[in-house]
């Protein structure tokens, strides 16, 4: 593996640093953002290296949770701000954050145990990284599939509405939009899927390769992660959607599009 | 003779704008409703179907709404919003109980259940939307402006489907209408609510 100097990132940096000046004489007016953006690569990625560090020295669930939490909890603040009609209140956070942690944390614990059967089961090198991506893509999920459920229900408050006055259930009364809010919540992965090797190579085995790593062995953990990550967005997705859905109503079935906030 | 009891009761109903509002239907009767806009006409109508949260109680056959199934309890008080919606390609897909009325009786060919909802007109949809309400046999008919959208000949068949309906099945109607004539031809009763109450004015019209 050729190990990188600070010399060769300072290298990278310097092509960042030719687009902001482009940018600022094109007056794109995203120079800032651009220039933040890449200061906080650096800083946050430097910063979860030194955590990894610290955390591979010393092993301990202790530790490892923690980081856990953490990283789930900021997934869940993304997911929340990712919605433009979200619930008002808590619920607004805690349907994504809870459909994460029930979905992620579940698949990733299964492939630590069944699939890779390390000792401990919890060894950071493989959890830690495990668990960024399922929450990475989750995240992205329960985003798109909990914005296009309330954004549908908010759109189609009349068609919703009719079916109840008719005496529909209120599952049945919102069950395409749910079941539309699925799809759009696993298009992305399954893209991912059907794409990876042929159009695309997926980064996370692109950087075992450049690391060093044989082709095949690389390959595989790929495989891993793509059906890892699938499984784990679509249990997510339903779940989200699912809670999403039934507190939409009351009760009494009424829908309740009180419970989301305005734009 | 004892006088057999409403079949609609409303008891302190009140929500924001509304209320609290008292008010008993009896069976084949036809209780017009009339008023400014925003006056609460509509409100009124979706707390009765409980399609919005209120206080007070609503009772059918003297069982509050609280004690049915809320899909059971719209079933029995339907409501037919002013503008209606449908969610499938053809009209006839919505249909699954069969219907109490022909669609000639409202002025509809059969063919009209095979075509794109989309290329209904809106009188056409309003007829519909109607006929597929009377289909689940509601006790109670809540109809918001049943025909805002029709010409006089068929505002007048939906008239008499109604009042057909309301002699065949016993049933009660709450009709909001704009239309003062309507009022006189089809009103057993006539309240007028304005800001959310009604005026003391309980009209006695034609039985």
């Amino acid at each position: 593996m050729i190990t990188l100097s600070q010399f060769d990132l300072l290298i990278a940096s310097t092509l960042v640093l030719l687009l902001a000046l482009i940018s600022m004489r094109m007056r794109t007016g995203i120079t800032g953002q651009l220039v933040i953006a890449a200061i906080r690569t650096a800083l946050q990625l430097t910063l979860i290296g030194l955590v990894l560090k610290t955390l591979f020295a010393n092993v301990q669930l202790g530790w490892v949770a923690l980081l856990s939490l953490f990283m789930l909890l900021i997934a869940g603040r993304e997911v929340m701000v990712r919605q433009e009609r979200r619930f008002r209140g808590w619920w607004g956070y805690a349907v994504g954050t809870f459909s994460m942690f029930l979905s992620s944390f579940a698949v990733t614990i299964f492939a630590l145990i069944a699939i890779l059967g390390n000792d401990p089961w919890y060894a950071p090198q493989y959890a830690i990284p495990l668990l960024g991506m399922m929450l990475g893509n989750t995240m992205s999920g329960i985003a798109i599939a909990m914005d296009r459920l309330t954004h549908a229900a908010w759109e189609q408050r009349n068609q919703i509405e009719a079916r109840l006055m008719l005496g529909e259930r209120w599952d049945t009364a919102i069950s395409e939009y749910r079941r539309q809010a699925v799809r759009s919540g696993l298009i992305p992965i399954i893209n991912a899927m059907a794409a990876a090797g042929v159009v695309s190579l997926p980064g996370m085995m692109t950087g075992q390769i450049l690391a060093g790593a044989a082709p095949v062995e690389a390959v595989k953990y790929q495989i891993l992660i793509m059906f890892l990550v699938s499984a784990g967005t679509g249990l997510g997705t339903l779940a989200a959607v699912s809670i999403g859905a039934r507190h939409l109503f009351d009760k009494r079935q009424r829908l309740c599009l009180d419970r989301l906030r305005e734009r | 003779m004892s006088k057999a009891p409403p079949l609609l009761q409303i008891k302190e109903l009140a929500r924001p704008m509304l209320g609290p509002v008292n008010l008993s239907v009896n069976a084949g009767e036809c209780l017009c409703i009339t008023g400014p806009s925003g006056g609460g006409k509509s409100l009124l109508l979706r707390a009765i179907a409980d399609l919005d949260p209120h206080a007070g109680e609503v009772l059918l056959d003297g069982i509050p709404a609280q004690d049915v199934e809320p899909e059971q309890w719209r079933r029995q008080v339907g409501l037919l919003p002013p503008e209606s919606s449908w969610w499938l390609p053809q009209p006839g897909d919505h249909f699954h109980n069969g219907m109490p009325v022909s669609l000639e009786q409202l002025g509809l060919a059969d063919s009209i259940l095979q075509q794109p909802v989309s290329r209904l007109s809106s009188g056409e949809r309003q007829r519909l939307a109607l006929l597929r309400l009377l289909a689940n046999q509601p006790g109670v008919l809540l109809l918001d402006e049943p025909t805002a959208n029709l010409d006089p000949d068929n505002t007048q068949r939906v008239e008499r489907v109604i009042a057909d309906y309301l002699d065949r099945y016993r049933a009660a109607v709450i009709w909001v209408s704009h239309d003062r004539s309507q009022v006189q031809r089809v009103a057993s009763r006539h309240l007028e609510l304005d800001h959310g109450a009604f005026r003391d004015q309980a009209v006695e019209l034609h039985t």
